[in-house]
């Protein structure tokens, strides 16, 4: 056969045999799995959508419920390795390759299966990455993904948490693949069209709701006095100096402080309008106080968060909705934001070494990364100014003209120095290096590297990578915050000492800041309750966060 | 359980008159410190007994410090640990000498 | 030193009974500075038996017992410490508290408070924890048959399971925050003798509506309930004083009949919401986001809420 439509004359083939087990284009659940087969060819590259909040869980057990006979050696492209079932279809032969992104509670189980040659590991990506390749070399000749609502022409409402939807269908069906959606229900009207049925090719009528983790939520009655005093540095060490509006943060207990310190001890500090203005950001429960004392101007969401809903819709001057009133995200566009759009990443991680490279991989965990080496780089393609940026990069040294300076863009890492079980956080090398050592990749699952990292927060002070001017310093800069792990108490203490003249390293008492009034009392809200109180009862956390 | 206990030489008596305090809770990642004013202003004892063993460098280097930043002089103080972080020791070490300094 | 950003004394202050320790309990809970301990820390009276499992004491073994003064008035006060062994019932522990019981014996205090957080007995040291439940009951028996009013305060962490629970049924009055759970066997326990269909203890809201404060107030299980702040106990404590009920005949009987009934009237509930329906609740579901004020205006208008049997 020749000639320049073959794609497409698979596709209708394709489609044409999904037909058999639909009904119009709504398939239900029970024939989900002999639908997949009638899709599937061997060998196909399959989108399963799901990240590290939604899941396309119906699709994904009906995967893993194909026979392996007739559906095999599958090239799965997707977000997140997630649920069960993602690892699953490995051990069962369905699958073969993998390119991914995020990990979370598989992590122990990807590693496993790594050593143990079950998966053909592509490459752990960033998310921006991955749907870059979506494009370009990764393109799914299917993809399955999740949906709130549907009607009998597959318009899609995606919802809330609309995340990665568009992107992969537009890879997907503007290539010659087939879409196959989950929704929770078949409506004759969707609140929004999110995705045009003209892309979608089959509707799913899921037995349950599709899963979303609560992954953004933290719960502030776990927050320790040391997150607080962190914290603290974070805000009066960096957000005041460099008068940062346009940031990101990540997930961790630190991040979650800062944002209950805000309305507190960041307003007392008079910082008010002048830091932390714009973000680009999941609706975090924790910036509930801050929304609410007008701290917060603007927010763009990759995903949203679960019990978020009906707060976002009554905060529409803060968060991106749509004309139905629930919050559009979209993942894609606010990792572009992340990247281009923000001044400051600050987030936190397992394992840092000397030179200030990190990652979460640990030699028995294969975390994936998601958002942060995207989020926690710094874009060569930025040209536009801002004071924090322009700042920072006078930091980092002007040579020449000042006029062809570039910028930097703030990349923290913000971490105790031991973590769970008293694992050091400071390292002299990387687990990553290890695994990478075992399983033969090329390239070491490293999450931030080191050139892009300025600055690294823990309770004992801030280490300002910016302002080092030789791998000595920058060394003992590292040493200097790392407490008293085993790099910590290797530091050259005359060293560190200079180094705390210059400004390079600065201790709590450098700042201004009582290590001993780092109390909970600062936080804005002390309980998930609290934060409910805040919402005017809005915010409806998942049961699992409740104590009443 | 490994026992620990560190005798320092101090320059000066901890100010303040406060026979003895107590802080924190045993509890995982958590710890009890009782301070006594119980000795010559020119000594501090840190006994601690922990759950983890082979820290013995690490609660040195701690308390060290602790005594250099301190000057806790007269003070027996005693350390029941549930594990907790070098920081978190730190910190409440501090927090018993400023009770101890009401 | 850097600037000072906190007053201790200002409002707000550790106010959270849920998040207080024990000893910060008392501190608030008591007239300022009126708190005696009977073997302190100092005397380093831990237990005998956690050595032998290699883990940690306590120096005061989770339970602190003294006198002190409520509004003037003097009383002999315990407090666990939830987040040490989840304040359970050891050797030293229940023998402190049986201790301070026979105490108010010899004292007559105006009352004695008992501030709970425990998840029952400790189970290294089974039998000595089990020993003290039954001391600890007997001994608040003859405590309020002496005229003592016994007061138990429930809003912490670990709340009353266990043995915990069975001493809290034999106070006088009992006082609980939204936070405060009073049951006996755990959520965790049922769930594993009866399965996740019985009873799934991830569920917190299904927990909290069936052991949680403002269940235990609804049905009467609790006398008071209190904000989570260590005032609001205060003034729930001084209140529950003044009201004690006598500790006779009469009042056990009354008891015995009233559970009768509970267990006629709602014994083929599902969930504490079908409960809340029966009692005249108008929108049960509502009931767990309601604030103090709207909660206490319901239960202003139920009758079976006071009750001195309970």
């Amino acid at each position: 056969m020749s000639g320049w439509r073959q794609e497409r004359a698979v596709r209708d083939a394709r489609i044409e045999a999904g037909r058999a087990h639909a009904s119009g284009k709504v398939v239900a659940a029970e024939h989900a799995v002999a639908l997949l087969e009638a899709i599937l060819r061997p060998g196909d590259r399959v989108c399963l959508e799901g990240d590290n909040q939604k899941q396309a869980d119906c699709l994904a057990r009906a995967l893993s419920g194909c026979d392996p006979s007739r559906i095999h050696d599958l090239h799965m492209v997707q977000s997140g390795i997630v649920l069960p079932e993602h690892l699953d279809i490995f051990e069962q032969g369905i699958a073969r390759r993998l390119d991914y992104s995020y990990s979370g509670p598989q992590g122990g189980r990807i590693a496993r299966m790594l050593y143990g040659g079950q998966i053909e590991l592509g490459a752990v990506h960033t998310y921006l990455e991955l749907f870059a390749r979506y494009f370009v070399d990764l393109t799914p000749n299917v993809a399955l993904i999740a949906g709130v609502s549907a009607d009998r022409e597959g318009n899609l409402y995606t919802g809330p948490n609309t995340e990665d939807t568009p992107t992969v269908v537009e890879a997907t069906a503007f290539k010659n693949g087939v879409v196959v959606a989950q929704v929770n229900e078949i409506v004759e009207r969707v609140p929004r069209v999110d995705i045009p049925g003209d892309r979608i090719d089959f509707v799913v009528e899921a037995d349950q709701p599709f899963y979303v983790e609560p992954l953004f939520t933290r719960d502030p009655a776990a927050m320790t006095e040391t997150q607080i005093l962190m914290a603290m540095m974070a805000i009066k060490g960096i957000y005041a100096e460099y008068g940062i509006r346009r940031l990101n943060h990540g997930i961790g207990f630190g991040t979650a402080a800062i944002e209950l310190l805000l309305p507190t001890y960041a307003e007392r500090l008079g910082l008010k309008g002048q830091i932390a203005t714009h973000w680009a950001l999941n609706p975090h429960p924790t910036l509930i106080p801050a929304i609410e004392s007008g701290w917060v101007k603007q927010v763009h969401c990759f995903g949203s968060e679960v019990g978020m809903d009906r707060y976002i819709r009554e905060r529409s001057d803060i968060f991106f909705t749509g004309v139905d009133g629930s919050l559009r995200s979209n993942r894609a566009f606010c990792q572009t934001a992340g990247l281009y759009a923000c001044d400051l990443f600050i987030g936190s991680t397992l394992q840092i070494d000397l030179n200030g490279h990190s990652s979460t991989v640990t030699q028995n965990r294969v975390a994936g990364f998601g958002g942060a080496p995207n989020m926690g780089s710094d874009p060569h393609g930025r040209r536009h100014p801002s004071d924090t940026w322009m700042k920072a990069g006078r930091e980092a040294q002007v040579t020449g003209d000042p006029a062809l300076m570039r910028g930097r863009k703030l990349v923290v890492q913000i971490v105790e120095t031991f973590g769970e079980g008293l694992a050091p956080a400071f390292v002299e090398r990387l687990d990553a290096l290890e695994l990478a050592r075992k399983i033969g990749l090329e390239l070491a699952p490293v999450m931030v590297y080191a050139d892009d990292v300025t600055h690294i927060v823990t309770e004992e002070g801030i280490a300002n990578l910016l302002l080092c001017r030789t791998a000595d310093e920058r060394e003992q800069a590292i040493r200097g915050v790392a407490g008293y792990t085993e790099i910590g108490r290797g530091r050259d203490r005359a060293m560190v000492e200079s180094l705390r003249q210059r400004g390079i390293v600065r201790r709590p008492e450098d700042l201004g800041i009582e290590p001993l009034d780092a109390d909970r009392s600062l936080l804005a809200a002390r309980s998930i309750k609290d934060l409910v109180h805040w919402s005017g009862g809005l915010y409806e956390p998942p049961a699992k966060f409740r104590n009443w | 359980m490994e026992s620990l206990t560190f005798r320092h030489t101090t320059q000066k008596a901890l100010p303040g008159a406060k026979a003895q305090a107590i802080t924190g809770v045993v509890a995982s990642g958590n710890l009890e410190v009782l301070l006594e004013r119980a000795l010559p202003a020119s000594e501090c004892t840190v006994e601690i007994e922990t759950p983890i063993r082979g820290y013995g460098e690490v609660w040195a280097a701690v308390v060290a410090d602790f005594v250099a930043r301190a000057q806790p002089g007269g003070l027996r103080i005693t350390v029941n640990d549930g594990g907790a972080r070098p920081d978190t020791v730190s910190l409440r070490l501090l927090q018993g000498a400023r009770l101890m300094e009401v | 030193m850097g600037e000072r950003i906190i007053d201790p004394a200002t409002e707000g202050w550790a106010a959270s009974w849920y998040e207080a320790s024990a000893r910060a309990r008392l501190d608030g809970l008591l007239d300022a500075g009126s708190f005696r301990e009977v073997i302190g820390p100092e005397q380093r009276r831990m237990s005998p038996h956690l050595p032998l499992f290699d883990l940690p004491r306590a120096f005061d073994d989770g339970m602190i017992v003294g006198s002190g003064r409520l509004d003037g008035k003097p009383v002999l006060v315990a407090a666990q410490e939830g987040r040490f062994m989840g304040g359970a019932f050891g050797e030293v522990h229940g023998a402190k508290l049986v201790g301070l019981l026979r105490a108010a014996l010899a004292l007559k205090p105006d009352a004695v408070l008992i501030l709970f957080d425990t998840g029952g007995v400790r189970l290294q040291e089974a039998n000595a924890g089990e020993t003290a439940i039954a001391e600890v009951m007997r001994a608040i028996t003859q405590v309020r048959a002496a005229g003592v009013p016994v007061i138990g305060l429930i809003g912490g962490r670990a709340g009353a399971y266990g043995g915990g629970g069975l001493i809290a049924g034999t106070c006088s009055r009992l006082v609980v925050s939204e936070g405060g759970r009073i049951s006996v066997s755990g959520p965790e326990v049922i769930e594993t003798n009866r399965g996740a269909e019985e009873f799934d203890s991830r569920d917190r809201a299904l927990v909290w509506r069936t052991m949680g404060g403002k269940h235990r107030r609804l049905t009467g299980g609790a006398d008071a309930y209190a904000d989570d702040t260590v005032r609001a106990f205060r003034q729930a404590a001084l209140d529950a004083i003044a009201r004690a009920p006598a500790f006779d005949l009469a009042t056990l009987e009354a008891e015995q009949k009233r559970l009768e009934e509970r267990l006629a009237r709602f014994g083929d509930c599902r969930d504490a919401t079908e409960i809340w329906g029966r009692l005249g609740v108008n929108d049960p579901a509502a009931v767990p986001a309601l604030t103090t004020a709207e909660f206490d205006a319901l239960l202003a208008g139920l009758g079976e809420t006071t009750h001195d049997a309970r």
